[in-house]
């Protein structure tokens, strides 16, 4: 029997549908609510592309059971980075795309968040401290010193 | 479409050439091509183009690639996709130089078969030189029919006009291209032989400069529709379930293990084909995974352990010899000529693409329509019709970008399953394949075994020159990859073995008086293959490279300097390439190995040099390396590359793609592996098959050299075929010791210095396994 769930996605109070409650977080934001941002990447916690932010956390969607989630919450995805109604993208998106740091981009989603999350609580990483961050996101492209760069340049804007 | 009417900068017609006088375009002829409603894109976002009236997709039509709107947009219907490399940006600006319209007034149709025209696979480095070229010729073409319905509507002589953003002006008139041509054809063939002269390099305003791409801000502002997020109405959701072992029978399956997961709603069996159809993804998941069946045992893969000696003993198909010259068996026979051989393997790899395989497909009256990322959607069609037995016009296969693949991965195999699923459910269905499925049933890079054998005089001249390559055949009628739902299902398929074409970089750039070369090619190889990013030239080329680089350490010559002793004079931008690799790299003249210092981490810097297929792309590549040889760890901290393509279009979409080749090719070379057992791949995820993580990522530096004047060259993979030799031979430089089998493990370095320690410090490089 399908039951509800209140969620706190974006800075807005949801309701979805489930018929489980152990489904991961990853299918309600793509499925129920058609978020883009979280990816599919492997449902094992292995590479990085489902990151979510709980509570400002970098969270791995794809394994995180909705059990363990609730509207207390606060869920942000890569839609939610930048507020609604700001002016800029937030400095990590910025940064992405003034670096040209994505090929395929199907990591991205994950880079970013897991960045993020690092500036938050260290504002100016070193080159090796974004790398190790970053050690448990995969890019098969091979994007990554194009990734450092942008991060360490969202680090500038963000001492402001 | 808002669009600046007075032109910032005016563009003196320059380009002469002929004028084609009477062309006409499609003025009246409504009949033949009514005017398309511009389609909105945004990029990421599949085009639902209308169906009729149907656009011509004749390689020498004009019309098949481009059509301009009464706004003045041009569409341009791109054969070739962009698979996350960047090149729609870069056929754009090629589109928008050509044509002299803004950049912002194009957009890119790709990859479907109802209005892109079949311009080959998305592979080989030949979006740019040769789809590029096509749709150049096409934007010339139209430029100079522009010009002389202008010279007619404003009655102003041609030199007389000034053309910019699209707009002619002269003698006091204008016109626009949209109020020339807007939303009709133009009704011109091209002429391959005699193309529409393109403008002078010096007037270029848009090829040569980094225009940032179209695609990567909403990449990252998360708007970005890849297939993976691709819906359409009344979707429902697919998962397949493979057998436990590749060729095993499908004995029984109990639906009831499924039936009350909530949202299951059908078990779809054909033959060994296994899959379930649910309302959503969750629901698909669970059943995929729940479902109990069971299948015949089946081993049909040799011992991993012996996976050389299996190929070795392969019955060979054919024997192609890719070049010869003088007699090398008669050099070898010389008396006191220095004999030489090594052997050199590359195992079975995996593309790994991040994104696993996705693919939606509907069937509505008799007709099936297939959204997929397939580089090659022209032969996604051909297969699918194949396999439902329906008339390729009943087919439409459209491109949706998805996770990068670096060759021919999953996508088209997600298509067949969406496909088969799609008609049992009679919805449309959307398959993604799980992370297991995608590292277990993708096709793989096949295992590549290189015999060499070389012969020197007394003064350290090569005098011969002669290796064997162990591939795998294609087989001639097309590099059609079988898929995997029509092999399980039982449905028909043409039974191709395509690893493309893998024996590319055999022959080898060097003019030694001796030299043969010789692909034996094998009836079969392991696991299904197909193409992996620089399919054999990347393997075959650490091979050649490598051993170019034993050949001067015996003789005790500088590398870089041995190989443009052998290279040939006249190939000017050959010895440039090396010469500014030398500059970049801060190179020191000197044989290696290095004289060994003391310690357990030692530096040593080696190169390779490549030109890719012998005819085009050059690269030249040093690494430097630090070798623990008690732990056996590689780290490669800094990776030079030095490149040439010839005309760039986007020097930082060039640079974003040898970035990624040198990352993705040390991964491979460095700790890469597909592991099986005698049943199935069992690297069927991340842990059990690692790629490279960014705290080893090395310092790239890159030189590219710009010619503007020369054709474009393609660059999304020539530079991996340098990667693996040139780590290998900055580890023989570093520590004296030849990895001559990838991936160069921490156990293979210590074997390889146990082994090292044992010989004569002098000693002729030794056969790894010996030679039957």
């Amino acid at each position: 029997m399908a039951i509800q769930k209140r969620l706190n996605v974006n800075g807005k109070l949801v309701v979805v549908k489930i018929d489980d409650p152990d489904m991961p977080l990853l299918y309600v934001l793509r499925d129920n609510m058609g978020l883009k941002g979280p990816k599919f990447g492997c449902g094992l916690a292995q590479c990085g592309a489902c990151t979510v932010h709980v509570e400002g956390k970098p969270v791995r969607s794809c394994v995180t059971p909705l059990s363990q989630v609730t509207d207390r919450h606060r869920v942000v995805t890569l839609e939610g980075l930048t507020p609604t109604g700001a002016r800029r993208a937030h400095p990590v998106q910025r940064a992405f795309v003034e670096e040209q740091a994505a090929q395929c981009g199907y990591c991205i989603n994950g880079m970013i968040m897991e960045s993020a999350a690092l500036l938050a609580t260290n504002k100016k990483p070193t080159e090796a401290e974004v790398k190790q961050a970053l050690a448990k996101n995969l890019c098969r492209c091979g994007t990554h010193a194009r990734i450092v760069r942008a991060v360490i340049r969202a680090s500038k804007y963000t001492q402001g | 479409m808002t669009k600046r009417l007075i032109p910032s900068r005016r563009d003196v017609l320059k380009r002469g050439g002929a004028l084609i006088v009477g062309f006409s375009f499609a003025a009246d002829a409504a009949a033949q091509q009514r005017p398309l409603p511009p389609p909105t894109i945004r990029p990421g976002l599949p085009v639902r183009v209308p169906a009729p009236p149907a656009r011509s997709l004749d390689l020498a039509d004009v019309d098949a690639y481009l059509a301009i709107d009464i706004s003045g947009t041009c569409t341009i219907y791109s054969g070739k996709v962009d698979l996350g490399t960047g090149t729609n940006t870069a056929l754009r600006q090629i589109v928008a130089e050509e044509l002299d319209i803004r950049f912002e007034n194009t957009q890119m149709v790709t990859g479907d078969t109802q209005v892109t025209p079949d311009q080959g696979t998305t592979w080989g480095s030949l979006t740019i030189q040769v789809g590029g070229m096509q749709i150049r010729n096409a934007a010339a073409t139209a430029r100079q029919a522009l010009v002389a319905e202008a010279v007619k509507r404003l009655a102003v002589k041609a030199d007389e006009l000034f053309i910019a953003d699209g707009l002619i002006t002269g003698g006091g008139s204008r016109a626009t291209y949209g109020e020339l041509v807007g939303g009709r054809a133009f009704l011109l063939k091209l002429d391959p032989a005699n193309p529409a002269p393109t403008k002078n390099p010096r007037n270029h305003k848009f090829i040569g400069r980094s225009l940032p791409r179209e695609d990567i801000p909403s990449k990252v502002m998360a708007n970005f529709t890849y297939i993976h997020d691709f819906r359409v109405p009344n979707m429902l959701h697919g998962r397949v379930v493979r057998p436990p072992a590749i060729g095993a029978r499908l004995q029984s399956v109990d639906e009831t293990s499924v039936s009350g997961i909530p949202g299951f709603i059908k078990l779809v069996r054909e033959g060994d084909f296994l899959g379930v159809v649910a309302e959503n993804e969750w629901a698909a998941i669970r059943a995929g995974r729940e479902l109990k069946a069971t299948w015949s045992p089946s081993q049909t893969l040799p011992e991993q352990d012996k996976l050389w000696d299996h190929v070795r003993n392969t019955t060979v198909a054919a024997s192609d010899t890719t070049s010869g010259t003088g007699d090398v068996e008669k050099a070898m026979a010389t008396p006191n000529a220095r004999l030489m051989k090594a052997t050199y393997d590359f195992p079975i790899n995996t593309h790994g693409s991040i994104g696993p395989s996705c693919a939606v497909a509907e069937f509505r009256d008799g007709k099936l329509t297939s959204w997929s990322a397939s580089q090659a959607t022209h032969n996604l069609r051909k297969q699918l019709a194949t396999m439902f037995g329906l008339p390729a016009e009943s087919v439409r296969c459209i491109y949706v970008e998805g996770a990068g693949c670096y060759g021919r991965n999953g996508h088209e195999d997600a298509a067949a399953d969406a496909a088969l699923l799609a008609r049992a459910a009679g919805k449309p269905v959307r398959v993604q394949w799980s992370r297991a499925d995608e590292h277990g049933w993708d096709p793989k890079g096949p295992p590549t075994l290189i015999d060499l054998r070389a012969a020197m005089d007394d003064r350290g001249n090569v005098a011969a020159w002669d290796s064997e390559f162990f591939l795998p055949q294609q087989t001639p009628s097309g590099f059609l990859v079988p898929l995997v739902a029509a092999t399980l299902a039982g449905m028909p398929a043409e039974n191709h073995i395509a690893p493309g074409n893998i024996f590319q970089n055999s022959a080898i750039p060097y003019r030694f008086p001796n030299v043969r070369t010789v692909c034996r090619r094998l009836e079969t190889t392991p696991l299904r293959p197909s193409w992996i990013r620089t399919p054999g030239r990347m393997q075959n080329t650490f091979a050649n490279e490598c051993f170019a680089d034993e050949l001067a350490a015996v003789a005790k010559i500088d590398p870089i300097e041995f190989r443009k002793k052998y290279m040939d004079p006249a190939d000017r931008r050959g010895h440039d390439v090396l010469d500014r690799l030398m500059t970049l790299a801060k190179w020191e003249k000197r044989p290696s190995p290095q004289v060994s210092p003391e310690g357990n981490v030692l530096k040593g810097r080696g190169m390779a040099y490549c030109k890719y297929e012998l005819v085009r792309t050059y690269i030249g590549a040093v690494a430097e390396v630090e070798v623990d040889r008690v732990s056996g760890q590689i780290r490669v901290p800094k990776f030079y590359v030095v490149h040439d393509c010839g005309m760039i279009i986007n020097p930082d979409g060039v640079k974003n793609q040898i970035e990624g080749n040198v990352i993705q090719t040390m991964s491979r070379t460095l700790i890469e592996e597909v592991k099986f057992n005698r049943s199935q791949v069992t690297s069927l995820d991340w842990e059990s098959y690692p790629i490279l993580t960014f705290p080893d990522i090395p310092d790239i530096v890159i030189d590219l050299i710009s010619r503007p004047a020369e054709k474009p060259w393609g660059a999304g993979e020539p530079t991996s075929a340098v990667v693996p030799s040139a780590i290998s031979n900055a580890v023989y430089d570093a520590i004296g010791v030849r990895l001559r089998s990838a991936p160069f493990t921490p156990q293979k370095v210590k074997a390889a210095v146990s082994d090292s320690a044992l010989q004569a410090p002098d000693a002729t490089p030794s056969l790894r396994r010996s030679r039957t």
